[in-house]
């Protein structure tokens, strides 16, 4: 598991959240208590320079991943290591800062992100003044300025409030505050899926860009399956609170192995310029059940084609299988065999060409 | 990209505060309604002339060699009776009325806007404590909170009055009676402030720019003074004026029921309560001017108020 070359590894991570009704009623009403179990045993590596995607409906944990990864949030249980590092075990300031200092966040919502009552040049020196990254004010006010025109703002912007920019701009303002704090990791949460569309390739390719010059490790999120073709190196795919499978970009697309990744990429919104709606539609038929309840083996059975008895029964862990890591009884059995699918209906698995030419952003 | 990186870039200009208030839309709502005008001239003119009281005022009312019982109970110039030395009339003392009014106006302001920062700084600070822990913490807070809100402000203010009172020696009670005032008037206000905040800090809280900070790193000390506080502070200052309005009146009222300033120091509440004495012998003036002095400092200071929190509230525009 442990791979010289990984900068991130995950083991086991859970996080459950409490959503248990008051004391007061639980006693009255004999309610028992209830966790929702955003994450129920996550575990993945991400690699020195590459961007870990991870997709999933809405709901399925992907932020508190990412919240969990940032110190946002405690895990309930299992591990996390940056750099070789346990950041569980960093409990005092003085050793938890400099870490935290190389991992860097960019929120979903260029609205909420950005504190409304500061302009923007205090908000892009906050992580140079936290660390003292900068000695004089010039020299702060000059970093800035410099990073304003690394996101593609001018300088002068540096003088505005954020309700002055669009959410295109703000995110830039965003990226430039991560960017400041010189990170070797930068966990992107959904960064355009607030965004409109013409705006959101202009932010993907400036990521794209940064992330070669500054030579950074991400991870990536978004629900939205053609942005994470275009931007991120390997995929885990989550279905309530679980990775189902995790692949190269290449392969899962070309050949996905899980039916919940086969469904997914079924789904893609296909590229046509007279339904620019289609990228928000929900990609995936039937519903996500309810992870206060989960459904007992494998969560997905009630939406499989290809669930049996095991399924319902018996949760499926990662395997190997094709040269990617899947959680599936079908595909361990050889019930499902990888090859079935380029003769199959599904159009996602008619190789690279397929995805790549269809996709709209 | 890589050159870019590298390439050194000159940090613009700052533009300055004072061209950027005047730019503001505060200026220019204010502008646009004669009322706050009118309340602003007024305010200006009552709080103006008791902070420069003693160049302002006609007579000392507390220089005793200045006073003369001769001339008790003058009426104003206008009345038969009257003279310009005393455009308002005296008082029972012979103290120039307009005079005591400024000078009273001046111990009146100085207790409402002492007790509305105390308040403001104690209701704003366990707001924040309240809605940033959360917990038992916050669930003690406001437990107090509701309690005190429960009692009117001036039955707060006489219990905290009359505790003083018992509980201090008599020679120095003349002395404190004024910093007794403040507190029991900061006491009974501090709860708004509270309240308000605890509220705003709730929503703020969650939201992604507390996070992000979180994230780079910055201590929760400095979250809460730099991001939090900025971002509650909007409804703050409207909940102020609008207390200064309250916190006056409720001095005039304790002073007026004679557990606040004493004759020797009045305020406008003791010079209510002593003009009253002689309302029924037909010297109306003596608690007359100070009332309407009174009545307008409040009216002009709530219009002031009201102007501030519509022009504070972008929805409202
Ligand atoms: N602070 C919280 N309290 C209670 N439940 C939460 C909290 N945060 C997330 N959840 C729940 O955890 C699950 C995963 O949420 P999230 O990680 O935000 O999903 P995603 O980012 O994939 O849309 C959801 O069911 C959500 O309701
Ligand atoms: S384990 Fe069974 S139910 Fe789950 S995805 Fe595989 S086939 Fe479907
Ligand atoms: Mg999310």
């Amino acid at each position: 598991m442990a791979e010289p070359q990984a900068l991130v590894e995950i083991r086991d991570l859970k996080r459950y959240f409490d959503v248990s009704p008051p004391p007061l009623e639980r006693l009255l009403q004999r309610k028992p208590r209830a966790w929702v179990k955003a994450l129920d045993g996550v575990s993945f590596t991400i690699r020195r320079g590459e961007t870990f995607a991870l997709v999933g409906e809405s709901g399925c944990g992907k932020s508190t991943v990412a919240r969990c990864l940032v110190g946002l949030y405690r895990p309930s249980a299992g591990k996390i290591l940056f750099d070789g590092i346990d950041l569980a075990g960093l409990n005092r300031r003085k050793t938890a800062v400099p870490l935290r200092r190389r991992m860097q966040m960019i929120f979903q919502d260029p609205y909420a992100s950005l504190n409304p009552r500061w302009r923007v040049r205090r908000i892009v020196a906050e992580p140079l003044v936290t660390h003292g990254l900068v000695g004089s004010r010039a020299e702060r006010d000059a970093r800035v300025a410099e990073l304003l025109v690394q996101v593609r703002l001018s300088p002068e912007d540096g003088d505005k409030f954020p309700h002055e920019f669009s959410g295109g701009q703000r995110q830039r303002i965003s990226i430039a505050r991560a960017l400041a704090a010189r990170p070797e990791f930068l966990v992107c949460d959904e960064p355009t899926s607030a965004l409109d569309v013409s705006v959101q390739a202009q932010i993907l390719n400036l990521m794209k860009d940064l992330q070669s010059a500054f030579r950074l490790t991400c991870l990536f999120i978004s629900h939205n399956l053609a942005v994470v073709y275009q931007v991120s190196d390997r995929v885990g795919v989550m279905y309530l609170g679980r990775l189902v499978e995790i692949a190269a970009a290449e392969q899962l697309f070309a050949r996905p192995l899980h039916p919940y990744t086969r469904l997914l990429i079924d789904t893609i919104p296909r590229l046509d310029p007279v339904d620019g709606a289609a990228a928000e539609r929900e990609p995936v038929a039937g519903e996500v059940p309810n992870p206060i309840d989960p459904p007992p083996g494998c969560a997905f059975h009630p939406r499989c084609p290809f669930a049996d008895a095991r399924c319902r029964a018996e949760r499926p862990e990662l395997i190997e299988a094709d040269g990617a890591l899947v959680a599936c009884h079908a595909v361990a059995e050889g019930r499902l065999a990888p090859a079935a699918l380029t003769t199959s209906s599904h159009p996602g698995a008619t190789g690279r060409a397929g995805p790549s030419g269809k996709l709209a952003l | 990209m890589a050159e870019l990186a590298r390439a050194p870039i000159a940090a613009p200009r700052r533009l300055p505060r004072l061209r950027r208030f005047l730019d503001g839309d505060l200026l220019w709502s204010f502008r646009r309604s004669p009322v706050t005008v009118g309340a602003a001239v007024v305010a200006f003119v009552i709080i103006g002339s008791a902070i420069a009281a003693p160049w302002v005022a006609p007579h000392n009312p507390y220089d005793l060699a200045s006073v003369n019982l001769m001339d008790a109970t003058d009426p104003p110039v206008w009345l038969h009776g009257g003279s310009w030395a005393y455009v308002l009339g005296t008082d029972n003392q012979g103290r120039d009325v307009l005079s005591t009014i400024i000078y009273g106006t001046r111990l009146s302001l100085l207790v409402g806007v002492l007790a509305v920062v105390a308040a403001l700084i104690l209701g704003v600070a366990l707001g924040l404590v309240a809605g940033w822990s959360g917990g038992i913490v916050e669930t003690m807070i406001m437990r107090v909170a509701d309690v005190q809100l429960s009692f009117p402000a001036i039955l707060i203010a006489l219990l905290i009055d009359g505790v003083a009172r018992t509980m201090l020696p008599h020679n120095v009670q003349a002395e404190i009676a004024i910093y007794v005032l403040i507190v029991s008037v900061a006491l009974s206000n501090w709860v708004h402030f509270a309240r308000t905040v605890r509220g705003s800090t709730l929503v703020e809280r969650n939201k992604e720019y507390i996070q992000a900070a979180r994230v780079i790193g910055v201590r929760p000390w400095r979250i809460v003074t730099g991001h939090l506080l900025p971002n509650v502070l909007g409804p703050v200052l409207v909940i102020a004026t609008i207390n200064l309005a309250t916190a006056i009146l409720t001095e005039a009222t304790l002073s007026f029921l004679g557990v606040g300033l004493p004759p020797t120091q009045p305020s406008l509440g003791t010079l209510i309560r002593v003009g009253n004495d002689y309302l029924m012998s037909g010297d109306w003036w003596i608690a007359l001017f100070p009332g309407i002095w009174l009545a307008l400092l409040i009216l002009s200071v709530n219009l002031l108020g009201d102007w501030l929190r519509d022009a504070l509230n972008p929805k409202l525009r």
